[in-house]
This record gives structure tokens, sequence and C-alpha cells, in this order.
């Protein structure tokens, strides 16, 4: 395998890995904040201690979090050299507020939430606790606005004497920062988190009523957890409808490929599984129109008429465009000659959109794996109406008073926690597969956004992270199950 | 503002980020110091749990420092990163050992045990600025890169930024001068760590240790330090002309320090203070040495930047290919971006300001040995 390969491979374990950490950590950081809010109206130390347990959780995993995010900041630059030169300008200014606003922000009112419980005053620890959680959620807005750019790249113009995207203009900065693929990103990658926090504080709490401890803080966990996680849920399907429309909008190979849909059409129709499928479900979704028009793999390749009456070129005239546009731009860095450099600028410039198929071999080569992405999908979509049930239930009984009995249910709550996980990946799946062969779509794919390396350099690397991340995942979970056995101790004697 | 005020504008951020990252350092010296057979278990607990408050400090602002080369000087960060990938992925991995080795180390069920924590802590400890120092030491140096924007037409082989050999950065440590500053800092996080330890924990017998250990440090100190100096006044460097042509030039950076006094007055003012630490720390019974070190470390480092990048120089020079070398001008994002973040950046003292009051409110009393015997709330 070629070092591009490899350099995928590296990355999508770096992301993947990354995101085992961060969704738990956006979604107990809810949690903890509502339970220790709860102890500071209250004054009930029922509360502080059950806050500190799940502090005490979300600490063990926010370590592995921070870890893995530098790891992807540095393969930006170590595995993706021509993309970082390429993005430089436009994630300057996300990256810059994400630094100066959140990760300090995130970093110092941790140690405080932390270590400070005996050293500052209640408010301030408690402002600590809710600072740690704004400063994790302003930090995935910005890191969604830099993914959102790369799926939608809008506000940016590429720049032939300095051979990148930049912006510039506020309007520009704006059009970046209100990305509509950023903002329902972040909300669905966001909301995800609170999902999965719920799900796990309720599944934890579960195997303590399974095992008939510390009800009280097991009851109370699972009626905030649930919550949040209901809540959560809601978000995800308000804000993944969004992402549908988005991709049928920038990202119709996305779709397509989502789909499985080779042959697209008006009015089509959704497919469940293979051979099941609801009429007119899928124009429905995707262009909130009963007979609104979808293309398929095909009709991509081949060229089509959109909703709104755009011809969209077929992919090998994309590619000629794009070939056009790179012998234009080589024509324009060669020559002294402003004649012949102004004439090669409006060459570049009437066919730059299309710049990035020049690299392209094949016409094919724009197909993303399609069955990887259409079971994800399917993965994501079915497991999240399946724990959004669970929650419900969960919840229900446990307002009643019936949940202790409901052993299946308790059980099932259990073992939503890793399905909640398989999940969250399978979303990050559908994104990134999705879109390949683009690092940024349309403009720069993977092939041209490497760093000049041997394969053997980046496959060596690829293991040792491999060993590094599987070490701390089992350190990770065999720390976390102690501290869950030990459990929160807050009614002495029921232990 | 115009474009040449803001290339120099992000300089100095850079260079303040950088200062900023080797004064924290403290947090990796002081972890340097969980090797001494002389201090017990219980005070090594102490200095973990010292350096456990604040090691999140230093490894954000290496996060930050690389977010903003990333963001100012985005060529730097494609060159380097994508070219020296050894050194970066070394350091990256030092660096992640040490996140998760606090959380871990204490905790039933580690795998790797107490030790095999500390271990990577110590590793951590003293690789990260020797690494750092050796990667700085390659601006005055030049390291074996091209760079070629038209490469992205070239579908065969697109990468802009290309090193010229197969070590990928690991040919700096066969380099003596920038390993020199790799060494000087490696010795300066030692001393660092033990005048910030000073300062934050109550223990005689730690206290002892701590100015043995500065006592000893303060020669291969000053002695790397200084010959890194001389050298680096007496060598060629890689100069810019008003044209963009970059050239050698000979004592470029003695011309640099002698064009820029303001330079010269801050490289001279953190020297000073540093000796002051060393005095402080090493031969009196003051705690306070670390609150001279920082603001001197920090001084000597923006000083060194400014001299790289400065007057008409080339801070991340090819030796391959002198055109290649990056400058402030042709490596710089755009400067609509750059102005953008110009204004971001006057939040910067809002962060600082709520970082030294959430700093202070935990700093209330030093670490002493009670607390860490009582306290829930430790590693």
């Amino acid at each position: 395998m070629d070092v591009v390969i490899w350099s995928r491979i590296q990355f999508a374990m770096t992301a993947a890995y990354h995101w085992l950490f961060v969704p738990l950590t956006l979604g107990l950081a809810l949690v903890m904040a509502v339970m220790e809010t709860l102890y500071v109206v209250k004054k009930d130390e029922f509360w502080k201690k059950t806050a500190q347990f799940w502090i005490k959780l979300f600490a063990i995993n926010f370590a592995v979090g921070i870890a893995t995010g530098i790891i992807l900041e540095f393969e930006f630059g170590t595995n993706w050299s021509n993309y970082s030169w390429f993005v430089g300008d436009m994630f300057g200014a996300p990256l810059a507020i994400e630094g100066i606003l959140a990760f300090f922000m995130e970093a110092t009112f941790f140690a405080v939430m932390f270590f400070g419980w005996d050293k500052v005053s209640k408010r301030f620890h408690l402002a600590s606790t809710w600072l740690t959680g704004i400063g994790a959620t302003v930090s995935a807005y910005w890191i969604l606005v830099a993914n959102g750019w790369m799926q939608n790249p809008v506000g940016t113009t590429f720049n032939p004497d300095t051979v990148r995207s930049e912006m510039a203009s506020a309007a520009a900065f704006w059009e970046v920062v209100t990305n509509p693929v950023a903002v329902s990103k972040f909300f669905h990658s966001v909301t995800s988190g609170w999902v999965t926090g719920g799900v796990f504080v309720v599944g934890v709490s579960a195997w303590y009523l399974l095992k008939g401890r510390e009800k009280k803080f097991a009851l109370r966990s699972i009626l905030i957890g649930g919550i949040v996680g209901l809540v959560g849920s809601a978000a995800v399907m308000i804000s993944g409808d969004a992402s549908g429309v988005h991709a049928a909008e920038f990202q119709p190979m996305k779709l397509a490929a989502a789909e499985g849909l080779e042959e697209g059409g008006k009015g089509a129709a959704f497919t469940i599984v293979p051979g099941v499928k609801v009429p007119h479900m899928l124009s429905l979704l995707a262009t909130h129109d009963w007979n609104g028009y979808v293309p398929g793999i095909n009709d991509i390749l081949r060229g089509y008429t959109d909703n709104e009456g755009r011809v969209i070129p077929s992919v090998a005239d994309k590619m000629a465009m794009g070939r056009t546009a790179l012998d234009a731009l080589e024509t324009y860095r060669g020559s002294e000659d402003p004649a012949v450099k102004a004439e090669a600028l409006a060459l570049l410039n009437a066919n730059v959109q299309y710049m990035g198929y020049g690299h392209l071999e094949k016409p094919e080569d724009v197909i993303p794996p399609v069955g990887v992405v259409f079971w994800a999908f399917r993965l994501m979509v079915g497991l999240g109406m399946l724990l959004a049930l669970v929650l419900l239930l969960c919840v229900w009984f446990a307002w009643k008073g019936k949940l202790e009995n409901c052993r299946w249910l308790l059980w099932t709550a259990l073992w939503c926690i890793p399905l909640v996980y398989i999940c969250g990946q399978a979303g990050w799946v559908v994104a990134e597969v999705g879109r390949q062969p683009w690092t940024i779509q349309g403009l720069l794919p993977v092939n041209v956004a490497i760093s000049s390396l041997s394969a053997a350099a980046v496959k060596t690397t690829f293991f040792i992270f491999l060993a590094v991340f599987a070490l701390f995942l089992i350190i990770e979970i065999r720390i976390l199950l102690r501290a869950i056995r030990k459990g929160p101790e807050v009614e002495p004697g029921n232990a | 503002m115009t474009y040449e005020f803001l290339q120099q504008y992000w300089w100095c951020l850079v260079a303040l980020l950088g200062g900023l990252l080797v004064a924290l350092m403290f947090v990796q010296g002081a972890n340097g110091h969980l090797g001494n057979r002389v201090l017990n278990e219980s005070q090594k607990r102490m200095i973990l749990n010292s350096t456990g408050r604040k090691w999140e400090f230093t490894f954000t602002t290496l996060v930050t420092f690389g977010g903003a080369f990333f963001a100012s000087f985005p060529l730097f960060y494609s060159t380097s990163f994508g070219g020296a990938y050894w050194v970066w992925i070394l350091l990256l991995l030092s660096f992640v050992f040490q996140a998760v080795a606090y959380e871990f180390q204490n905790k039933k069920g580690n795998l790797l045990g107490v030790k095999g924590f500390r271990v990577a802590l110590m590793v951590n400890g003293v690789l990260a600025p020797f690494l750092v120092g050796t990667a700085v030491g390659t601006f005055f140096t030049g390291s074996d890169f091209t760079v070629n924007k038209l490469a992205i037409t070239d579908p065969s082989s697109p990468v802009i930024s290309s090193w010229g050999n197969g070590w990928h950065g690991l040919e700096a440590l066969g380099n003596y001068h920038a390993v020199l500053l790799g060494a000087a800092l490696a010795f300066l996080a030692i001393i660092l760590g033990a005048l910030y330890i000073l300062n934050n924990v109550e223990d005689a017998g730690i206290e002892a240790q701590m100015r043995r250990c500065i006592k000893k440090a303060i020669g291969p100190f000053l002695l790397s330090f200084l010959m890194w100096t001389i050298i680096l006044m007496l060598r060629s460097g890689f100069a810019v002309s008003p044209e963009q042509v970059i050239y050698m030039e000979p004592f470029k950076y003695w011309h640099n320090l002698l064009a820029m006094p303001g330079v010269l007055v801050m490289l001279l003012a953190g020297v000073v203070l540093l000796l002051c630490s060393l005095y402080l720390g090493g031969f009196t019974a003051s705690r306070k040495g670390i609150w001279f070190a920082m603001p001197g470390t920090v001084l000597v480092v923006m000083a060194v930047f400014f001299l790289a990048g400065f007057n008409g120089t080339a801070y991340y020079p090819s030796c391959t290919d002198l055109q290649s070398s990056l400058t402030l001008q042709n490596s710089s994002s755009s400067q609509f971006t750059l102005t953008v973040m110009f204004w971001v950046s006057l939040l910067i003292p809002f962060v600082l300001a709520y970082i030294v009051y959430a700093w202070r409110a935990m700093d209330r009393k030093s670490i002493t040995r009670e607390e860490i015997e009582t306290t829930e709330h430790k590693y």
C-alpha cells in the first residue's frame, strides 16, 4: 500500500480514537454541571457526592481526550503537508479563536474543578464545572467550522500567487463561520455527545441497580442522565435532518453513497434495508419536497440538472476543466509576460471550481466506498433510535418508581453503553468516508494533500500509535471499571 | 494595518508563546527530578501533585503554540512538520504519555505500574525541552528541504515542501550547534523545575535537594547556552534582500543584535533575571527564584526568535536550496486572516487574567505532606 493509504488509515484511526473520548466529555460535562447546580441550589451533600463521582469518571476520560487531540493537530502538519499549506490561511482564524477562547478555558477550569473543592468557594467551583463543559463545546464549534469548510468550502478563493485558498473579506469570514454544514455538524456532534453522556450515566447507574447498590444515587442519576440524553436525542434528529439536506445540496455523492442510489430521479424512494423501500421518502428527507430530484451515483458521473435548474457537468467534463485550471496555473506561475499571465489567470478563474478534479485519474475515482457508507448510515440511524427509546423507557420507569424491578430494561441500558459508541463512530464514518476522495470537497483530493514521506515511515508511526492507543484504551477501561465498582460512596453501608 | 506590520506582530506572538512554552517547561524539569534517588516516595508524590496542577498549562501552550504557528505561518507548519517528521512525532509521543501519566499512574489496573508512568514523565521531562531546543536550533543552522509551490500541478509528485533526506529531522541531532541549544534548554528546564518546586512545595528535605540540583545544573546550563550564543554570533546567517532574495551574510546574527538594540536589551535583561534566579535558588534561602526565572526565560526565548526572524532574516532556512528558505513574508497567512487573528489576539490579556486568578486561588497554600495524605483529589 502507498503513503496515501497509510496516511489515511493513520489519520482515520486517530480521529476515531479521539472520538471515543470527546462525546463522553461533552455529555458528562453537562450531566455533572446540572448535578452540581442542584447541590449549590439545594445545599444537599448527596448531590455533591453524586457530582463528584461523575467528575471522577470525567477526569479519567478527559486525559486521553486531550492526549489524542494534540495528535490530530500535529498530524495535519506531519502527514498532510500540502493540505496544511492549502488550508492554513482559512484555518488560521478559527484555530486562533479556538486556542485563545476555548482551550485555556477548558484546561484552567478543569484544574479548578478537579482540585478546587476545598480551595475555592462553592459558586466559583460551580462556575468552573460549567466553564469546563462550555470550553469543550466552544472548542468543538471551531473545529467543526474547519471540518465544515472541508465538506463545503465557502467564503474562500484560490490565490494562484500563493497556491492556496484564502479568505479576503469580513463577509467571507462570516460565511465561513456560519457555514450551514458547520452549524448542523456542530449541533449534531455536540448533542450526540449529550446522548453518549446520558447513555453512559444511565447504563452505569443501571448496573448499580442490578447489583442492588447505591439505589438513591442510581435512580437520581438515571433521571438526570436520561433527560440530558433525551434532549440530546431530539436535537440529534433535528440536526441530522439538516445534515441530510446539506449533503444533498453540497455533497450529493455522499448522499447517493449513503443510500446506495445508483440511478436517482424525482420522488426517490428511501431504502431502509436492501429490498425494503419507502416511496418518495428520500426526496422528502433530502430536499423537503415530495417530488424533489435526488441524483444517483450514475447521474452524478453523467451530469444532471438539479432542483434549481442548474446544469451540473459530468465528472469527465469536470476533470477536463480541472486539468485546464492546473495547466493555466502552471502557465501563470511559469511566465513573466503580463499578457500571457493575464490570459492564464482568466482561464484559471473560469475553471478553478473544478481544480481538484484535474488530479483524478478516472471519473469513477469520485465514488466513495458505497457499502461502507450505506451500512454505517443504517447503523447510526438504527442505533440512534434504539438508544432514544431505551432512554425514554428508563426515565419513564424511574419516574414511576418501577425501574428497579424492570431487570430486562436495566440490562438493556447497560448494553447500550457500547452501542452508543458504535453509533457515534458510524456517524463519523458516514461523514468522512462518504466524502472520499476529497480532503476538501472538489478542491483537493487525498492523494494531493499528503506529505512527502515514505510509506514505510507512516506505516511505522501507524503501528506505534496503534500500540499506544490500544494500551491507553485497555488502561482507561480498567481504571473506569474499578472506579465504578468502588462506587460513589454516597450511602454508607449500602455499598 | 499593513501586511508587514501584521506579519511582524504575529511573529512577536509566536515568539511570546514559544517563550511561555519554554518557561512553563518547569513542569517537565520538575518531573525530571522524580528520578532523584534521595527523595522518598511521599516527597515524590508531593512533586507530582504540584506539577499535576500545572501540566495542562504547558500542554495547552504547546497546542496553542502549534496552532498559532499553523495559523500565522502555515508554510512553516507544512514544511517542518511534514519534513522533520521524526522529531515532531517523538515530541508528540512524549507529550501524549505525559498527558495520561498523571491520571493513570497511581490508579490500580494501569498495566504499566507507577514506575512505568514515572519513567514516561521523566522521559518527557528531558526529551521535550531537548527536542524543542534542537528544533529551534535549526532556525539558525538551516535544514535540508525544498519548497516548490508549482509541484501541486504535478500529479506524480504533488507535494510542495519536501525533505531532502530519509532521516526526516533526526539529522539535526548530528548538528552540534543545534544540539547545544537543545542541551541548554534541557538544563534550563531542570533549573526551572527545581525553582518551581522550591516555591510550590513545603518540605525541608525536598528544598535541600532542589538547591543542590540547581547548583549542579548551573555550570552545564551556562556553558551550553554561552557556547551556543558565541557560535551564533560568529556564524554566517541567512539574510533576505529587499527583493526577497536569500543570501548568506557573515556574522548575520551579530549584525541583527547590533541593528536591533531593543532585542539586545531583552536578551541581556533576560539573562540577568535568569542569573538572579540561579543565585536566589542556589545560594540563598529564598523561594522566589521562579518569579525571576520565568520572565527571564520568556525574554531570552523571544530575543532568540527575533534574531531568527527580524531584520531581513530567513527564520527557517534551507541549506539545500537557499531560495526555498522561509521568511516572515513568504510563509505567512493572508493579510485578511492575520487581521482577524489580530483582533482575536486582543482577548489574550483577558485570558491571562482569568488564568492568573484561577492559579492564585488554587495556590493560596503550598503543597504539604498533610495535604497529600488527607485530600481525595490528588494524583
